[in-house]
């Protein structure tokens, strides 16, 4: 008789868990207490052990699929015996309307547009005073509670911001003050624009070699004492190490412009271009080059969740001698980057598209990741510019080297 | 188990009634005057009804005169009864003005309960009449609880619950007899058998023959009295007095009666036959009771032709009276749910 | 100042106040099955026997109807009778009286007479007396005008109210929760009077209104301290009486609040909490509600004998935690 492999009930109150990841696959070979799948829960994600030696067969749910606790998932065989088609589980009790239980935080409320085609909007008493006494009708407050109703929350939400109006009057416009960082923006790289005399170099960089190693260097990330991988490296994580790499490797490029004269740097510090509401901060990771690249995605991780909550420090965003900016994730292929003064150099990163590319002759098909090196003619020229990016390249294509 | 003591049926002649003894010829007098009240008030109250100037519906007392009056003659104004849905004839008994009673059947302010009880509600609280009753058997237990309060005050008061036939039957007189018996307590009670529930006769609906025969599983004297005869009941209820302000305890007297009208006025009178009812008017407790007084040189024929007269031209009176009254406004429907001065 | 505080069970504070009902007023006397040498049922009467004599302290045979009609009779002729019920659920034998004669006598009669009488009624579910031992019927007799009800929460309560329903010219039904019997408490030693009619907040808050009665009131204030670990204040008011109703209160801390949940023994279907919403929604607090109103009370079951049953049958304080956490976080 196969063993079953069930869903277990691990949190009190659970009637339900999602599958996030399966690290095993059909035929596989378990050990008994191998491990097999893991759930998603409140808290870190759960484990899953194999109940037995055998062959894992018959894998009824998937990652993302949400089974009752209890319900078998997969059945394992013994030597021997054969995978028929899937033994018919002992009767379970009725799947439940898929419903997570209610968590104690606040989730995201699901905003509805509260509108009905019959004009009625469900609303709160105190919803329907207070838009009353403000003067606004609920036609475009979206609802957060059930059914779309329409709380007071809502109603103070709409009075907050008041950003949708009724009707778009051709021409209107509202205007938004500048604030610091706008300000800076604005100031800074229209100066670029006008003063440093760009060019750009282009390059296409292909990621196979980069994807295997860092699938496996995730793999094998050793576990701290909550059971979770001491680090998890992003493609931008190799990114900026091989561009301190190659920085490191080409010194001369490794500069920014003064008056008095270009600054050669002794360290590869490497700003990144993080995205935060309003504009963006440039936070440096000093040094990169003699960084792992686990010390890199770790500090990164840290640099750009403060960049967000706006809590860096200057010292922690200024200076650098290069900037990456990477929009792949956006889905941007290309894309030219303004310079940020004294800095001669901006590399902008595409997203890693699936290319056909010839080889041999025949068309392959690879992933590749588009990059555009601007640099400041003033300090770098064309050659040694094509000399940096082509050293960047290299590191990508062969991350090993980067141990060298 | 004890046979219930039937009292003698008093001849017209011959030997006089202890009653007559018992009570002065002013008594006397006064006795047949409220059973003419009673009479009158009854007819009074019924031709207003078919006029459609009263409200609901009624339950005449017709025909019992003689049980209302008897029982209640020997009463102190201190002592309590407790009433019937049938309870005009126990009102007038215990000293009501019958003015007052139409005020309230005519749902007048003057009126005894100020037009919030009607019919079946009706009290005299200042004379002891503790009220009439909608539920059957709901007084019983009230009559025994006001004879617990007396015991506990030490008063040599009494109660006198007033029941038909049918409460008899009910679980609130059974709880009611045992626990007056059991703590000895000074209530009177008197069922007005007139032989039927609303319906259904006592043959039919009772297991024993008597009411009376009732009285022993209560360890209490149970006795038979004719209930058209104003001196047997009397007679047996003032034992029963006697016996309870001694601290003896409680009594049953069973008057049996018989109403000539039906249960209320919507009755079609379908259970019974015409002569039966017929036979009974002949037995008419007020025309027996005259005819008494005469022989007994009470009084004269024409001295109760007066009181018949004082008791047509009083009734006449008190339905004017009635009628002019005071008509409740319903801005004051809850009025005197609770006591005032307790928020409420 | 006053007497020091000292702490009594529930049972002790009721007994104390008999008692003191008793030494102070000589009309008053107590009826009931038991509750002479036995001390009654709960053992609420306890020694009051030996103190007062059989004949203030006196054992009725079983007839809950008789005993509840000679109350009434013992009180329009001048006493002040308090009648215990061995279990509320034989109240229903008594209705008659209860609700025909007491409740109304004074109305019918004109508002020429009182009937003021106390009758004692413990309720509630919990010890395995299953369904004819386990009822909470204050909600019957709370639709009855003329009649008042009262149920105390504390020992403390129990005793005020108690004095307060004895000095009360009207009939007042007190229902007493059996599982609070043993319950200890502050209770000052002196006579003072808990007025009817008049509910108390338990625990200030801002997020949401927890009406409660009875036992409720402290499985709602359990509620109420795992609540404000997550940073929902729930306000919590202790009804005390349920007629007449404290309307007042319960409109001043909703608008507050802007939330209702009522919790309460009896069953949810008609009961006191359907009382309490629809009055909120007739009253100004209505255009300060900002969530339907939440009512957790009885299943629509008598009371089940089983334990794990008998304790789904009615709100616990878990049920009440995350009701109210939906409540106030709009999933409701």
């Amino acid at each position: 008789m196969p063993i079953e492999v069930i869903l277990p009930k691990v949190d009190m109150d659970m009637a339900t868990g999602k599958i996030a990841k399966w690290h095993v696959k059909e035929g596989d070979a378990v050990k008994k207490g191998g491990l097999l799948f893991e759930i998603e829960t409140d808290k870190a994600a759960m484990e899953i052990d194999a109940p037995s030696d055998g062959i894992i067969r018959n894998i009824t749910a998937f990652e993302g699929a949400i089974v009752p606790v209890g319900q078998a998932v997969a059945l394992i065989y013994q030597d021997g015996e054969s995978a028929s088609a899937p033994v018919a589980a002992q009767p379970l009790p009725p799947v439940k309307p898929i419903t997570p239980a209610p968590r104690p935080d606040a989730e995201q409320p699901a905003v509805l547009p509260a509108a009905a085609a019959s004009g009625r909007f469900p609303a709160t008493p105190l919803a329907r005073r207070l838009a009353k006494q403000a003067g606004i009708t609920l036609e475009n407050i979206a609802g957060s509670g059930p059914r779309g109703r329409i709380a007071a929350i809502d109603v103070q939400g709409a009075l907050a911001k008041p950003a949708a109006p009724q009707r778009v009057e051709p021409g209107s416009f509202e205007v938004i003050p500048l604030d610091g960082m706008r300000r800076t923006i604005a100031q800074r790289l229209t100066l670029s624009k006008q003063t440093v005399p760009h060019f750009y170099l282009t390059v296409n960089c292909d990621l196979t070699r980069l994807s295997e190693i860092r699938e496996i260097l995730n793999a094998q990330a050793p576990r701290d004492a909550q059971k979770l991988p001491v680090w998890k490296l992003s493609i931008n994580d190799f990114i900026i190490k091989a561009m301190a790499s190659a920085l490191k490797q080409v010194p001369d490029a490794n500069v920014t412009w003064a008056d008095e004269g270009i600054h050669r740097h002794h360290s590869c510090d490497v700003g990144v271009a993080v995205a935060v509401e309003g504009g963006l901060f440039t936070p440096v990771v000093r040094a990169a080059e003699t960084k792992s690249l686990s010390q890199v995605s770790k500090e990164m991780k840290d640099l750009a969740t403060r960049a967000r909550a706006r809590k860096l420090l200057p010292a922690e965003y200024q200076g650098g001698t290069t900037t990456i900016s990477n929009l792949g994730m956006y889905g941007i292929e290309q894309f030219t980057a303004i310079i940020n003064p004294p800095h001669a150099t901006i590399l902008a990163v595409g997203a890693a598209m699936e290319r056909f590319v010839p080889v041999n002759g025949l068309p392959v098909l690879r992933t590749q990741m588009t990059c555009t090196l601007s640099c400041d003619h003033r300090a770098v020229d064309g050659a040694l510019g094509a000399q940096l990016l082509a050293a960047f390249r290299t590191f990508i294509e062969e991350p090993a080297l980067m141990l060298a | 188990m004890a046979k219930p003591v039937a009292m003698m049926k008093g001849d017209a002649a011959g030997n006089q009634r202890p009653f007559y003894a018992q009570f002065s010829p002013e008594q006397l007098k006064e006795a047949l005057r409220r059973m003419c009240l009673i009479r009158r008030f009854e007819e009074g109250a019924e031709e207003a009804y078919m006029r459609g100037l009263i409200h609901g519906t009624m339950h005449l007392s017709i025909g019992q005169e003689a049980s209302a009056v008897g029982a209640t003659m020997a009463l102190r104004k201190t002592d309590y009864i407790t009433s019937t849905h049938r309870g005009h004839g126990h009102c007038i008994g215990k000293g009501a003005d019958p003015k007052l009673m139409f005020a309230e059947f005519f749902g007048k302010e003057e009126g005894y309960c100020r037009g919030r009880g009607g019919s079946m509600h009706i009290a005299d609280v200042e004379s002891g009449n503790l009220g009439a009753n909608g539920i059957v058997a709901g007084g019983i237990p009230i009559a025994v609880g006001a004879a617990l309060a007396i015991k506990k005050q030490k008063r040599d008061d009494v109660a006198l619950c007033f029941f038909g036939d049918g409460a008899t039957n009910e679980g609130a007189f059974h709880e009611a007899l045992n626990m007056a018996s059991i703590w000895k307590l000074p209530v009177i009670f008197v069922c007005e058998n007139n032989k039927y529930g609303m319906s259904v006769s006592t043959e039919r609906s009772m297991a024993v023959a008597n009411v009376a025969d009732r009285a022993s599983a209560y360890n209490m004297p149970g006795i038979i009295a004719d209930g058209n005869r104003i001196e047997d009941v009397a007679e047996a209820v003032l034992t029963a007095i006697a016996r309870a302000r001694q601290g003896q305890g409680p009594s049953l007297v069973e008057c049996k009666t018989y109403r000539t009208r039906g249960h209320s006025r919507s009755d079609r009178n379908r259970y019974r036959t015409k002569e039966e009812i017929e036979e009974w008017k002949l037995r008419d407790p007020i025309g027996h009771f005259e005819a008494e007084l005469v022989a007994n040189g009470v009084a004269t024929a024409d001295e109760i032709a007066a009181i018949f007269a004082a008791a047509d031209a009083e009734i006449a009176a008190g339905l004017i009276f009635a009628q002019n009254g005071t008509d409740p406004s319903p801005n004051e429907v809850t009025r005197d749910v609770y006591t005032p001065g307790i928020p409420a | 100042m006053n007497a020091p505080i000292r702490e009594l069970t529930y049972a002790q504070a009721i007994q104390e106040a008999l008692a003191t009902a008793m030494e102070a007023d000589e009309r008053v006397f107590l009826m009931g099955e038991d509750i002479g040498v036995y001390g009654g049922a709960f053992q609420v009467t306890g020694d009051l026997v030996h103190r007062f004599g059989e004949d203030r302290v006196m054992d009725t045979p079983i007839s809950e109807l008789g005993a509840a009609g000679i109350a009434v009779g013992a009180a329009l002729a001048g006493s002040r009778p308090i009648l215990e019920f061995q279990f509320s659920d034989f109240a229903a034998l008594a209705m008659e009286q209860i609700v025909n004669q007491a409740a109304k006598m004074r109305f019918m009669l004109g508002g020429k007479v009182s009937v003021p009488l106390v009758m004692r009624l413990p309720s509630g579910s919990g010890t395995g007396a299953a369904a004819q031992h386990s009822q909470s019927l204050e909600a019957w007799l709370a639709h009855v005008p003329g009649l008042k009800v009262v149920q105390p929460s504390t020992p403390h309560d129990a005793k005020g109210l108690l004095l307060a329903a004895i000095d009360d010219p009207d009939p007042v039904m007190v229902f007493e929760h059996k599982l609070l019997y043993k319950m200890k408490g502050e209770v000052p030693e002196e006579a003072y009077r808990i007025p009817i009619g008049k509910a108390v907040v338990r625990r200030k808050g801002r997020h949401v209104t927890i009406v409660a009665t009875s036992i409720m009131v402290h499985r709602a204030l359990e509620a109420a301290e795992v609540l404000a670990g997550e940073g929902i204040e729930a306000e919590v008011i202790d009804l005390r009486t349920l007629r007449p109703l404290d309307t007042a209160t319960i409109i001043e801390s909703v608008k507050k609040t802007t939330r209702l949940a009522c919790v309460y023994e009896g069953v949810k279907t008609l009961g006191i909490g359907a009382e309490i919403s629809a009055l909120i929604a007739e009253s100004e607090a209505f255009d300060y509600l900002d969530a339907p109103i939440l009512r957790l009370g009885g299943v629509d079951s008598p009371i089940p004998y089983n334990p794990t049953l008998e304790k789904a049958a009615v709100p616990q304080t878990s049920g009440i935690i995350e009701q109210v956490r939906n409540l106030v976080k709009g999933r409701i």
